[in-house]
């Protein structure tokens, strides 16, 4: 880990985003902005039914319509199948992730299937000629539910491939005997809704050729050298040929962390001989037909003592993954991960199961499955403090994972853990026990009043299920500043931000000093697999600190050969070579980088590039707090106060870090109050992708974030710092729930929390009349 | 209207950011199209491109505007300004200061709209005592998916102080 000077310290402070002039300027580009002179427009035909098959099709109508350039359908694509799950490679072969895509189908699998597609000069031209399309489809009885998916002779969804793609199972210590000698055993059945990243940049790619053989692809991606392998896949095409720019990007979430629509712009350009084709979805296809968060089913059962003490979890897990596989039961697993990592001492055993389903597909969302699971796991925890009696912090705080334990499952040693100090500022900042006093008078009337905590435990990357490689590239420039190449994804979550700090604080010179290139482009940029789990801080960190060293290092070098020290007393303070055993200034940066390139016989362009592997990976631990209102007659929660708090290791850049946590909060109040992706359960059909009807919190929607850290320092990685990027979404939900539960005594164990689910309760409870009235 | 019919084209005058223009412009064109494809002013978004997000807003003789759900003829004889217009010489004005330091922009998709959401909003409350829940009205037009809103409402306060 690094020594640092203190004058040099960039690390902690919250220096202005990398790109803020460039955002509130609108000088930012991103995909769109990048129009190529005479590109064409592509356009799906989409199913409308969701679950069949495709037994004719003519085009000749939409060919034949002015402005139309071509017209292929899914008889005319390469018939290899790839998966799009943006993981890394997978030198094990049953590691693998699902290949089950082709570029277009004619086996309707879900609502928006991709069966045919225009290319035409313009977007109305596309859209025109699309409804000049003739299809006929044999429908298949959609299969929706789990019990119909998992039911004997149900029809594959893939024909050839069982509809449960993936299970697993684990068990860390005694359960059964945990279970035998428990005081009292918990038991709960939960579910959660599909929900969707909304991002507010669509997704969106463009391709052309720059030469006769190679391709070009320019698109909204967090995974911009994943993107590029994936492309060589699916369409037999060599990976040295693709290059994958990544400009600005409008938020992903996740939802670019799968190839969505990428191999399609390559297919089209290669079949254009080479001229520019751009897929620029509508905000209702992107809801429907990229990737949403998997709707799970879970059930779990709690044995414990009387006092407090969890001595047995067993949970059982049905995760949808639609129509097609994607990243399918690593979100599952993932997830169920947390368990173990969370409550390290409770003997646990955890069996999930992933499947198939004629609904919109599922990927990553921020969190990859943990907010499905520690919904669950959160709300059961809760119920079984109740059930006992016990406060419910004193009855977290008796479980939760500590310093120095060893995770049952990783058998990894906790290395840094200030989940119970997150409770604490929690507590504390909520007013918990003098609420908790008051609020016992407020459990009756039209307006009743909580308390709700939740935790959570994540990790800062994906190591060891997949490898953690991060690349770093730094240039001292002729004016004594520094360009920085890595291939961390900028998305919108501040990683360049982060990189220039990192870089100025161990390289000695000032922030505005360092220049990170933002625009990724795999023909230049140092390998890494890109933005998700969370990771990117942390493992680029390892690389970063290990480049600016060796930069450093070579910068003292030369300072020595131009005059005469020894490298090893030589330093870099504030932009300035010092000598440190003599407390003397040697020389500005600037001086020596102009000599370092123009002296005819020393130095050179002084670089360093370093690739690392990451074989850590840090847990990171948070909570929320909520205090909320109940209107029974009017079937709302209003959140008079929330809190997230958060042990992320050190923290880099705490204005940055407030964001991410307060963009969290507020995904999870999402989640827990409004949002849903409306499914028909008999026909797949979806009733709400657009933004009026998918309740999409607005500003009159959240209430006032408030955040806190408890800063550990991590030793795994460069700057101390652990994952922050996806937890906070996490533990609003269960938390919400809790406090309805404490406001109300009404267990809901499903989400979203909205009035016609909370209706339905409080009728089922009494609190209501079936009218609506309230009882007394 | 001014300006005549010509297979589907109409010319209009506007100005964009202080500066007249004369256009002769496709009729079916939204004024989001108009100054993204024919003005190359890039910097406003489109999100939904039917009035759901405000990633596109514009002022529209200071009236803020959906453009994408605005036809770009509408214009004819008013003043546009769009996200382009707000730095002057080199110096951000005094919403996009604060922005850039309350830390009010991540991904910075809807950043362009809000920004002009904000200014409309700051410009007709100036120097008045303006609630959180006044701002949080203002603003209910303009979607935002990374900040949660609250550090935009914290720059919105900052550029309302003198
Ligand atoms: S793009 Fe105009 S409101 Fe969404
Ligand atoms: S900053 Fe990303 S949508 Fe607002």
């Amino acid at each position: 880990m690094a020594q640092h000077n203190d004058a040099n310290k960039v690390i902690g402070k919250s220096v202005i985003r990398t790109d803020a002039v460039a955002k509130v300027t609108g000088r930012a580009e991103y995909t769109e902005d990048m129009h190529r002179p005479g590109m064409l427009v592509a356009k799906y035909f989409r199913s409308t039914i969701s679950h069949g098959r495709v037994t004719d099709i003519d085009t000749t109508a939409a060919v034949q319509h002015p402005g139309v350039e071509a017209v292929f359908t899914y008889k005319d694509v390469p018939q290899n199948v790839f998966a799009t799950a943006g993981h890394p490679f997978s030198l094990d072969p049953h590691h693998k992730d699902i290949e089950d895509r082709l570029l277009l189908t004619g086996n309707i699998r879900c609502l928006g299937d991709e069966i045919a597609v225009v290319v035409a000069q313009d977007e109305l031209t596309a859209r025109q000629a699309l409804q000049k399309i003739k299809v006929v489809c044999e429908p298949y009885p959609p299969l929706i539910r789990p019990e119909e998916i998992m039911a004997e002779g149900a029809r594959q969804i893939h024909q050839g491939s069982p509809n449960i793609i993936g299970e697993h199972r684990y068990r860390c210590g005694e359960v059964e005997q945990g279970f035998a000698e428990a005081d009292h055993i918990v038991e709960g059945d939960f579910t959660t809704a599909m929900v969707q990243h909304v991002h507010l940049e669509n997704h969106i790619a463009h391709a052309y050729m720059d030469d006769m053989d190679r391709i070009v692809i320019v698109s909204s991606t967090q995974i911009p050298h994943i993107v590029r392998r994936i492309v060589s896949e699916a369409l037999s095409f060599p990976l040295s040929k693709i290059r994958v720019i990544k400009p600005f990007i409008g938020g992903g979430f996740g939802n670019k962390q799968d190839v969505v629509v990428e191999p399609m712009v390559a297919f089209l350009t290669l079949q254009m001989s080479g001229r520019p084709v751009q897929i620029n979805l509508s905000r209702e296809e992107c809801m429907l037909c990229t990737r949403n968060r998997h709707p799970f089913f879970l059930k779990v059962k709690t044995g414990v003592m009387q006092d407090g003490t969890m001595v047995a979890r067993d949970m059982d897990v049905i995760s949808l993954t639609g129509a097609y596989a994607s990243h399918g039961h690593a979100i599952a697993a993932a997830g169920g991960a947390k368990q173990s990592a969370l409550y390290p001492r409770t003997p646990a055993r955890f069996h999930a199961r992933t499947l198939y389903a004629n609904i919109p597909t599922a990927g990553a969302m921020r969190a990859y499955g943990s907010p499905q699971i520690l919904y669950a796991l959160e709300c059961a925890t809760e119920d079984a403090a109740r059930k006992i009696g016990m406060d419910s912090v004193a009855f977290r705080l008796k479980n939760i994972a500590r310093q120095g334990d060893i995770n049952p499952l990783s058998k990894e040693k906790i290395a840094s853990c200030g989940l119970a100090e997150c409770l604490e500022k929690g507590r504390e900042f909520i007013d918990w026990d003098r609420k908790k006093r008051e609020y016992a008078h407020h459990k009756t009337g039209p307006v009743r009043k909580g308390l709700g905590v939740a935790c959570l435990a994540y990790a800062s990357g994906t190591y060891p299920v997949c490898v953690e490689i991060a690349g770093a590239r730094i240039v001292l420039n002729q004016d004594g500043m520094v360009h920085v190449m890595v291939g961390a994804t900028e998305i919108g979550q501040g990683s360049d931000t982060v990189v220039a700090q990192m870089v100025a604080e161990t390289l000695g010179i000032a922030y505005d000093h360092v220049r990170v290139v933002q625009a990724q482009d795999t023909d230049v940029t140092p390998f890494d697999t890109g933005a998700y789990a969370s990771r990117q801080a942390y493992v680029v960190s390892n690389a970063v600190f290990r480049a600016a060293s060796e930069l450093k290092a070579k910068i003292c070098r030369h300072a020595a050969l131009m005059c005469g020290s020894d490298a090893a007393d030589l330093d870099i303070v504030g932009g300035v070579v010092i000598d440190s055993k003599k407390s003397a200034r040697v020389m500005a940066l600037k001086d020596l980088a102009i000599d370092s390139y123009y002296h005819k016989e020393r130095g050179g362009q002084l670089s360093a590039e370093v690739s690392y592997k990451t074989t850590s990976n840090a847990p990171v631990f948070g909570c929320t707090f909520v205090d909320i209102d109940v209107d029974i007659p009017l079937c709302k929660i209003k959140i008079n106060r929330i809190i997230n708090v958060h042990d992320s290791g050190v923290i880099l850049n705490p204005v940055q870090a407030a964001g991410q946590v307060h963009g969290g909060t507020f995904m999870g109040i999402g989640a827990a109050l409004f949002e849903e992706v409306l499914i028909d359960r008999e026909t797949g059909y979806v009733y709400n992708n657009n933004l009026l009807d998918y309740k999409f919190p607005t500003f009159m929607d959240i209430p006032s974030l408030h955040h806190d850290f408890v800063e550990t320092f991590e030793p795994t990685s460069g700057y101390g710092n652990k994952a922050l990027g996806e937890p906070p979404v996490i533990t609003p939900p269960p938390a919400i729930r809790n406090a309805l539960l404490d406001a109300t005594g009404v267990h809901i164990n499903s989400l979203p929390l909205s009035p016609h689910v909370l209706f339905t309760h409080f009728t089922k409870n009494g609190l209501l009349k079936s009218r609506g009235e309230q009882h007394v | 209207m001014t300006g005549q019919n010509d297979n589907g084209f109409t010319r209009i005058q506007c100005t964009v950011n202080g500066v007249p223009r004369s256009l002769f412009i496709d009729v079916r064109k939204s004024l989001l199209e108009l100054l993204r494809q024919d003005l190359g002013l890039t910097g406003t978004k489109e999100g939904c491109g039917v009035g759901e997000c405000g990633a596109c807003s514009v002022l529209v003789d200071e009236v803020l505007v959906d453009s994408c759900i605005y036809l770009a003829v509408w214009v004819d004889g008013k003043a546009i300004r769009t996200v382009e217009g707000e730095a002057r010489d080199g110096r951000l004005s005094p919403v996009q200061q604060a922005y850039v330091e309350e830390g009010a922009v991540q991904c910075g998709f809807c950043t362009p709209g809000f920004i002009m959401a904000s200014t409309s909003f700051v410009e007709k409350h100036q120097g008045q005592e303006v609630s959180a829940d006044q701002i949080r009205k203002g603003h209910a037009g303009n979607l935002c998916r990374c900040t949660g809103y609250q550090n935009i409402l914290k720059a919105v306060e900052k550029s309302l102080k003198p």
